[in-house]
């Protein structure tokens, strides 16, 4: 079990991998997410998102960036390899229906960065459902997108890709076309996946609209199960646990400058293990 | 040997670190008697006819029995007598609260006028264990007794059991001896429920619970980790699409409480389970091997009273405080936690800083603590527990000068396997209802028992549930056995 199947390195710090998982995949539904260690005795515990499974193969894939040790660590595995530990799925499966309650509608999700692969299923669910699927996908560069051929099939041409650089699609934020769109008024929720700062802005974007935006979360976690409330943030003024009770939440209601605060907890011991991690990796 | 002559041995104190060294190292506490000790200690019993230190076990533990074996130095007989009723002793000797429980009720203790002068049935106790674990280790280079059912006692029954705490331990021993089919299913990589993750190492040494999962293993119990029933597999699943005889539940009181305060969710406010967690299972403070972080807390302060209160302030000087306050807003008299480790405590150097609470915590402009804002309280009539009630008083705020705060108010149960079983009763509280004789739940052929029935407990409590489940589901498969 756990053994790595296959790996493809996508981007300059970005990780395919597909795992062997028989139980997990069968039970995984779009939105949800396991928790991985690397090793057993000295490892750290990480969540990542289950960007698509196979349930006759009992494989489920992950797509990761490289940010501290483990992820770095985890980037090293090759097929054959197997990891010390997988665990779910957890969190709340993404709520699949028509976006008006049972009637289908037009949603429009919004993908950071490596936000695009927990997308996916999300967005694959949404469309079969009967939803008209507009997907904005940004990254600081061109090299950076991930997955823009899948998306591409779901989307067609909804599909709008933003650069910081302008080096592919549009030059600009995320948050300019779902602006658009919003004041289109053609837009009956808005889903968004990546770094926090990106969907603090696209909450603030949607808010004046009325438009029901859903974000989700990616803190801090320990055990995944609801026991340590290390991934806890606020929601309308209640604390609510990531791990059990999200890891979606109302895009409006979540306190986004506590829970950047509350991320940044570890920097300075994250920068040593993985300033540690990159040396060992270099052989100095 | 008189009464008269008993009462004359001197109590023996346990061996222990030094206050100072130990606490800046992980290492236990009590170094545990020698053999001497423990004969000389369990002479000290005058077996009373009447037993009243059995009435203080919860599991009713011959105590008198097993302290008249040690006292001859028969510690494998000793032992023996124990194990008739309790399947954990290296365990329940360190943990339990033997002052409100075994040691309360000990004639000694009455005739001496002081509960402290007891008997110390829990220190024989776990020599006794300890010593059997490390003739085991030396005679077969590793602890792990034998497997002791014959395959033709087997009953071709399979029973699930949910966790891995001491209640799933001995619902897992007991069902696994009476020939049955058992897989024990944990979320976390180990096994050993609060016992690996919370309590410390300084006060139990992980190789002892290690001990216990192999000796389960050894009588053919399955371990599976990283699995979360509710999640990985559906309770009703286990029995319907697996083939599970029976499941028994022992997920624990693991959600923990906050206290609803202003400022509790800043950087730098941990709940007691994750700052042990981190420290414990995760081995953070480790740091030139391990790759979870810690909080480098210099001033912490500790919200709570109980056992778990305890050990988060311990912990915190060991990975590092220069300054611990426990802040609880009753009395001492009225601390949950065993005597013992508020005396250690102290002794360590944590500040204790009796009938205050907190208000609200203060961050700075990054979101981390910078302080804790406290009221002063008085105690004022009793309440329904019988303890008197803690009345703050108007206008006695302070502030504590803190970077961190852990806050250890307690646990409530786990909502997620109610959520996720249809059927599955609970009360109010969250618990799962059990029958009081069998526990089984409102589903035939579910048990519960530990901290998920009776709220956060204590392990000698949780284990009696394990032991009683076990009778359940032995019987209910004996009579579905019979019926098929
Ligand atoms: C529900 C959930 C789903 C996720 N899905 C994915 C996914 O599909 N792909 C993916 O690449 N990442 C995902 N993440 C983020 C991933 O868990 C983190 O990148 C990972 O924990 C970093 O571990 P590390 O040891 O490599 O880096 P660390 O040393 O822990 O951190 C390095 C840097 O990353 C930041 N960081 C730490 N933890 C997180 C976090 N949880 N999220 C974002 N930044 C973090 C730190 O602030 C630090 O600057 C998900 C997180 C959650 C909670
Ligand atoms: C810090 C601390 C100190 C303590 N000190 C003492 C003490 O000194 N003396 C004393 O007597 N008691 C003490 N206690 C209380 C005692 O530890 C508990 O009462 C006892 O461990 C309860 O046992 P249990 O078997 O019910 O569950 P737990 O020990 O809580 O174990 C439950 C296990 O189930 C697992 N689990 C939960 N949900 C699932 C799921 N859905 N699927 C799979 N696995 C799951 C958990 O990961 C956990 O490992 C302390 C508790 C804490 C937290
Ligand atoms: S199990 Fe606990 S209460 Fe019972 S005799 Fe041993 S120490 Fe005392
Ligand atoms: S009450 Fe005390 S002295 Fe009497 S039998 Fe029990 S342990 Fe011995
Ligand atoms: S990760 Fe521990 S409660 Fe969510």
């Amino acid at each position: 079990m756990n053994c790595i199947k296959e790996k493809r390195q996508l981007s300059d710090n970005v990780f395919f991998m597909k795992i062997d998982a028989p139980l997990i995949a069968r039970e995984r539904k779009a939105g949800q997410f396991i928790i991985l260690m690397v090793d057993e005795e000295a490892g750290e515990r990480i969540p990542l998102t289950i960007a698509d499974a196979d349930e006759t193969a009992g494989t489920i894939s992950i797509i990761f960036q490289t940010v501290g040790a483990t992820t770095m660590k985890l980037s090293r595995l090759e097929p054959g390899d197997s990891l010390a530990a997988v665990l779910g799925p957890l969190g709340r499966p993404t709520d699949i229906r028509g976006a008006n309650g049972e009637k289908p509608g037009h949603v429009v999700c919004v993908g950071g960065g490596i936000g695009v692969a927990p997308m996916h299923p999300i967005a694959q669910a949404l469309k079969a459902a009967g939803n008209r699927v507009t997907i904005i996908m940004g990254a600081r560069n061109k090299s950076l997108f991930v997955m823009e051929d899948e998306m591409r099939r779901i989307a067609g041409d909804d599909l709008i890709l933003m650069t910081d650089d302008g080096s592919s699609g549009r030059k600009g934020l995320v948050t300019e076309p779902l602006k658009e769109l919003c004041e289109s008024g053609a837009v009956d929720e808005v889903i968004a996946i990546g770094p926090p700062i990106m969907m603090k802005f696209c909450a603030l974007t949607t808010r004046p609209y009325g438009v029901k935006t859903v974000a989700s979360l990616n803190t801090i976690m320990i055990d995944g199960t609801g026991m340590c409330g290390g991934c806890r943030v606020s929601v309308g003024g209640k604390t609510k646990f990531v791990c059990v009770d999200g890891p979606e939440f109302d895009a409006h209601q979540v306190d986004w400058d506590l829970m950047l605060k509350r991320m940044g907890a570890f920097k300075p011991q994250e920068a040593a293990a993985r300033d540690h991690v990159c040396n060992l990796f270099k052989g100095i | 040997m008189t009464a008269k002559e008993r009462m004359a041995i001197e109590p023996q104190a346990m061996p222990e670190q030094d206050a100072k060294v130990r606490a800046r190292n992980m290492n236990e506490v009590a170094l545990g008697y020698t053999a001497e000790m423990a004969r000389r200690e369990a002479s000290r019993c005058m077996q009373c006819a009447a037993k009243p230190c059995m009435r203080g076990c919860p599991v009713a533990i011959n105590i008198p029995g097993f302290l008249a074996k040690a006292a001859e130095g028969n510690f494998e007989g000793a032992l023996a007598v124990i194990r008739e009723t309790s399947l954990l002793p290296a365990v329940c000797g360190r943990v339990c609260p033997q002052e409100k429980q075994c040691q309360k009720f000990c004639t000694m203790g009455k005739l001496l006028k002081d509960v402290d002068k007891a008997v110390a049935i829990g220190r024989v106790e776990r020599f006794v264990a300890d010593l059997a674990r490390e003739k085991a280790a030396s005679a077969a280079g590793k602890g792990v007794p034998a497997p002791s059912v014959a395959p033709s006692d087997r009953t071709g029954r399979r029973v699930a059991v949910v966790g891995s705490g001491p209640a799933s331990i001995t619902c897992a021993a007991d069902c696994a001896r009476a020939g049955h089919d058992v897989t024990m299913f944990e979320a976390f990589h180990k096994a050993g429920g609060v016992l690996v993750y919370g309590i410390p190492e300084f006060r139990l040494p992980k190789a002892i619970v290690q001990n216990e999962i192999d000796g389960l293993k050894a009588l053919g119990v399955k371990v599976e980790l990283n699995y979360v029933v509710g999640r990985t597999r559906k309770l009703r699943d286990l029995m319907e699409k697996d083939g599970f005889d029976a499941v028994f539940v022992g997920t624990g009181a693991g959600l923990p409480k906050f206290m609803d305060i202003e400022g509790e969710n800043l950087v730098g406010v941990f709940s007691a389970n994750e700052y042990l967690t981190r420290a414990n299972l995760m081995k953070a403070y480790d740091e030139k091997g391990h790759d979870t972080p810690f909080w480098h807390g210099r001033r912490v302060a500790v919200l709570g009273g109980g056992n778990v209160a305890m050990d988060a302030s311990r912990m915190a000087l060991r990975l590092g405080a220069e300054k611990v306050y426990l802040v609880y807003r009753r009395s001492e008299a009225e601390m949950p936690a065993r005597k013992e480790e508020v005396h250690h405590a102290k002794e360590e150097g944590v500040e204790f800083l009796m009938l205050q609470n907190a208000k609200r915590v203060l961050g700075d402009d990054q979101g981390r603590v910078v302080g804790l804002e406290c009221l002063k309280y008085e105690l004022g009539e009793p309440d329904a527990s019988g303890r008197r009630s803690p009345v703050a008083i108007p206008g006695s705020e302070f502030t504590l000068d803190v970077d961190t705060v852990v806050v250890a108010v307690g646990n409530a149960s786990n909502p997620l396997i109610p959520a996720t079983t249809e059927g599955l009763e609970v009360n109010k509280r969250g618990n799962i209802v059990v029958d009081a004789e069998t526990n089984m739940t409102s589903i035939p052929g579910v048990f519960a028992g530990g901290d998920i029935v009776l709220g956060a407990a204590t392990v000698i409590l949780a284990m009696g549930e394990g032991r009683r489940a076990a009778a359940g589901i032995n019987a209910y498969l004996a009579k579905k056995g019979s019926a098929s």
